[in-house]
């Protein structure tokens, strides 16, 4: 094994800029061989751009990057793979139509000395690939059909043990539950062991102070600290990651939090028996105005089907949805906005256009009720202008480019667009997945704002801090039933996690 | 020209975007538009018949017909679809409108003779069924639009064979004469219709709230779907518009060219498509407009016109437009790739 204190790879003075917006200002970052380092940071602040860099996938860069002490510069991700570097990003690529196993084996499948595919090999190796991170499914499986934690456990084992001896794992943790989360990283200490350097960047301070040897703290784009994780404090990492004291941010809910009790305010949304195959199994729920309901559950009980179900993407084999009493009949997403219904679903790629400006993004849902016929585009950059103001979304211009927006302010754009003209039900998918504290905290100053406006708010999530943090009232979903309500009680992190 | 050429030419406040950005932002615009210069300038050096008033007469003559086809396939383009039958179509709806028109006794086609106005409903009715059918198709059984307008392909062509038998047809109604072969202060009226149904398009697509929902689904459906917009509903209409527009095209063309007959229209399916992507309409959806369809519609008329002006092997010019057309593709694909850079 190398000489722990040897620099395996080292960025010096790297600067990188997405037009005109300076995403990383002189940074200097080394990582030394078989160690686990911890990135944290407020989104936006450059943690998924440097390291985008050592994986290859942006190649226009100023600075100096050396690996082994040798100068290199990476034109491509497939040249960084060569050079043993691998990198799980923030959004999940797979491909979904393809097997377990070929997803695996994507790019690296098994053959025999003709060039035949191993298909027989290839699924067992699989099956004891993903068996190491306790991952049990039929390696002949459609990728596309399993629930997206599994789906993320998958796509990680393939860059773990995929022989990198760097491995980049950006927030990896975000769509897994507990037990997932603590076998991840007996896998990745195993790694380390074995002499691998990992690189991971969460938004669970909790879970870098867990795994890592040694932290490293941005800021707006620059590096603010690298510290020994054993002498770090949670606190103090926030503390440098904000750069302001932000003692009620430490929140963690451990402690024991007071439900709201039952409101006498009319159902807006009614949905009774909804079964759907395996993933619903008669379930039943109500919202009244004003209220939060969390649903809360382990990734892949249910959760994002049913949200799917409710908004009208999927019909459901049996069971009604009644929206401000009027009963929806099939007619898909379209007629459940007209019944007053708005989606934010979980992932950023499937809700916003990224190749149009922001205010693009922002009108689509209520150009129904600026036009008839023609469009009024004035009118849409004004009000997208308003949302920008409220929503504090920067750059605050409404022509800029989507793309070109940070992670937390392309959510933000993309809850805009169902504010100007509040709905009657709002249906928030893993609203604050992947978001550092401060953006967490505005989501939730938002959704308390429009619960005070009346809105029936439904917030679907396996992350029982984002459940906690702002629902009124709670149900924990198992295997596609409602196994608990929490309702007028005290509850914590604690008890939810035993309910699921 | 298409919404991002306004947006170049009328720069909103965007901080400090170089030269160098905005060109690579309007790569998919600049390219085509260069095409046609070089390719006019060329075809004016080399003949001297080229560069005349009456030869760009000719020009815009000739692409009228692809240019009516042209229009409705942007639609169809922009949404990340395509239709493969719309030179069917356009020949199903011109032999229609030719079997409910009284034919000279010559003729030997057992047709059923109407009034003119009412053979031109009819024909309309039967190229927007069609477009049903392909709709129909592709949203409501999920055939992939390829393949379902592949099927289509046949089908209408099938539908030419039984009506003419074989046989050639020669009289339209006599609006239709006039609009496909008639003129108006020396300007052909077929050249004044395909202008007119390019400019309703693109007022549609820039400007209503409908074109742009057809810009949406095309960059992101899942996004479009779940912001509430009827995807099905603006797939539908997009293949309806097509196959109406093939059917103008197709009952003007056999205006135009005095007769209705089997296998007319075989050419301008693989001209109308070229049109729409040499312009730098993206196959991926989205990106483009008629702006380019139009440059892509000049491209191919100037290569096609100038290509005859020129002492050239007559065989050479069918592996010439090949060349040009896979030179567009190129294009194509990498100003995507480009601007997906840009926007990253």
């Amino acid at each position: 094994m190398p000489d722990p204190n040897t620099p395996l790879l080292e960025l010096i003075g790297v600067s990188k800029s997405f037009g005109g917006v300076q995403a990383l200002r002189d940074v200097d970052f080394t990582l030394r061989a078989g160690e686990i380092h911890g990135l944290v940071g407020e989104n936006g602040a450059g943690k998924s751009t440097m390291m985008k860099i050592i994986a290859g996938v942006h190649a226009d860069y100023a600075g100096r990057f050396l690996l082994d002490g040798r100068a290199v510069h990476f034109r491509s991700a497939r040249d960084a793979h060569t050079a043993g570097i691998a990198m799980v990003h923030q959004e999940l690529s797979v491909a979904p139509d393809l097997s377990v196993a070929e997803n695996v084996f994507l790019g690296t499948q098994l053959t025999n000395r003709l060039g035949i595919v191993q298909w027989r090999r290839m699924a067992e190796e699989a099956r004891a690939q993903l068996a190491r991170l306790g991952v049990d499914v039929d390696p002949r499986q459609q990728m596309g059909a399993l629930p997206i934690g599994v789906q993320q456990l998958i796509e990680i084992s393939r860059v773990l043990f995929s022989g990198a001896r760097i491995i980049i794992l950006d927030e990896p943790t975000s769509a897994l539950s507990p037990p997932e989360i603590a076998r991840l990283f007996t896998a990745l200490r195993g790694l380390r062991a074995s002499g691998a350097s990992i690189v991971f960047i969460s938004h669970f301070i909790d879970d870098i102070l867990n795994v890592s040897d040694t932290v490293t703290v941005f800021r707006n784009g620059q590096k603010i600290m690298t510290a020994p994780a054993a002498t770090s404090t949670k606190n103090g990492l926030i503390q440098s990651m904000i750069g302001r004291g932000h003692a009620e941010l430490e929140d963690t809910y451990t402690s024991d939090i007071r439900l709201a009790p039952p409101i006498d305010r009319p159902v807006m949304l009614e949905a009774a028996n909804l079964r759907l195959g395996r993933s619903l199994r008669d379930v039943s729920l109500a919202v009244r105005a004003g209220e939060v309901l969390g649903i809360y559950g382990f990734m892949g009980c249910g959760q994002a089907e049913l949200a799917r179900v409710l908004f009208g993407k999927t019909k459901p084999e049996r069971g009604t949805i009644r929206v401000d009493g009027r009963r929806l009949r099939g007619g898909g997403t379209a007629s459940a906005r007209r019944a007053g219904m708005a989606f934010v679903p979980d992932s950023r790629r499937s809700m916003l256009f990224h190749q149009e400006p922001v205010y693009k993004n922002t009108s689509i849902s209520i150009l129904g009720r600026l036009s008839r016929l023609f469009l009024k585009p004035a009118q849409e950059r004004a009000l997208a202008a308003r949302q920008i103001e409220a929503l504090r979304i920067r750059p605050p211009r409404v022509d800029a480019l989507l793309g070109g927006l940070s992670g937390g302010n392309q959510q933000k754009v993309g809850l805009a667009k169902w504010l100007t003209y509040p709905p009657k039900v709002l249906v928030l998918c893993e609203p604050t997945r992947g978001m550092d504290v401060g953006a967490k905290d505005e989501v939730v100053k938002i959704v308390r704002g429009l619960k005070e406006k009346g809105l029936a708010i439904i917030i679907v999530s396996s992350e029982p801090e984002t459940v906690l943090s702002m629902a009124d009232r709670i149900v924990v979903l198992r295997k596609g039933e409602l196994v608990r309500e929490f309702c007028d009680e005290n509850v914590s992190k604690d008890r939810l996690l035993e309910a699921a | 020209m298409t919404d991002d050429a306004k947006g170049a030419s009328v720069p909103p406040p965007r901080a400090r975007q170089g030269l160098a950005a905005i060109l690579r932002n309007q790569m998919r615009n600049i390219a085509p538009f260069l095409t046609l210069i070089v390719l006019t300038a060329f075809f004016a050096i080399v003949s001297p018949s080229f560069a005349t008033w009456g030869n760009f007469g000719n020009i815009l003559t000739q692409v009228s017909v692809t240019g009516i086809i042209a229009a409705g396939l942007t639609f169809v383009i922009l949404c990340a679809e395509i239709d493969l039958s719309v030179a069917s179509i356009a020949n199903a709806t011109g032999i229609a409108v030719a079997y409910f028109t009284l034919q000279d006794s010559y003729v030997n086609i057992a047709n059923v003779p109407v009034p003119g106005w009412l053979a031109i409903i009819f024909a309309l009715i039967a190229c927007s069924l069609l477009g049903a059918v392909n709709a129909a198709g592709l949203v409501m059984i999920g055939i992939p639009s390829f393949i379902m307008t592949l099927a289509m392909m046949q089908i209408a062509a099938g539908i030419s064979a039984l009506l003419v038998r074989g046989q050639i047809a020669y009289k339209v109604p006599s609006l239709i004469t006039f609009l496909g072969s008639g003129s108006v202060a020396g300007i052909p009226c077929i050249v004044l219709v395909a202008a007119f149904i390019l400019l309703l398009s693109h007022v549609v697509l820039t400007y209503t709230r409908f074109g742009r929902y057809v810009y949406l689904v095309g960059s992101n459906r899942e996004a479009a779907e779940n912001a509430g917009l009827n995807v099905k509903l603006i797939l539908g209409a997009v293949m309806v518009i097509s196959a109406m527009c093939a059917g103008i095209a197709g009952m003007l063309g056999v205006a135009h060219f005095g007769s209705a007959q089997q296998n007319e229209f075989d050419t301008y399916l693989l001209d109308s498509i070229a049109a729409v992507v040499v312009g730098g309409t993206s196959l991926f959806g989205g990106r483009g407009g008629i702006g380019n369809t139009v440059v892509g519609l000049f491209v191919l008329g100037v290569l096609n016109n100038g290509l005859d002006h020129v002492n050239i092997d007559s065989f050479l010019k069918i592996l010439i437009r090949g060349l040009i057309l896979l030179i567009a593709l190129i294009i194509n694909v990498y100003a995507q790739r480009l601007r997906e850079a840009a926007a990253d």
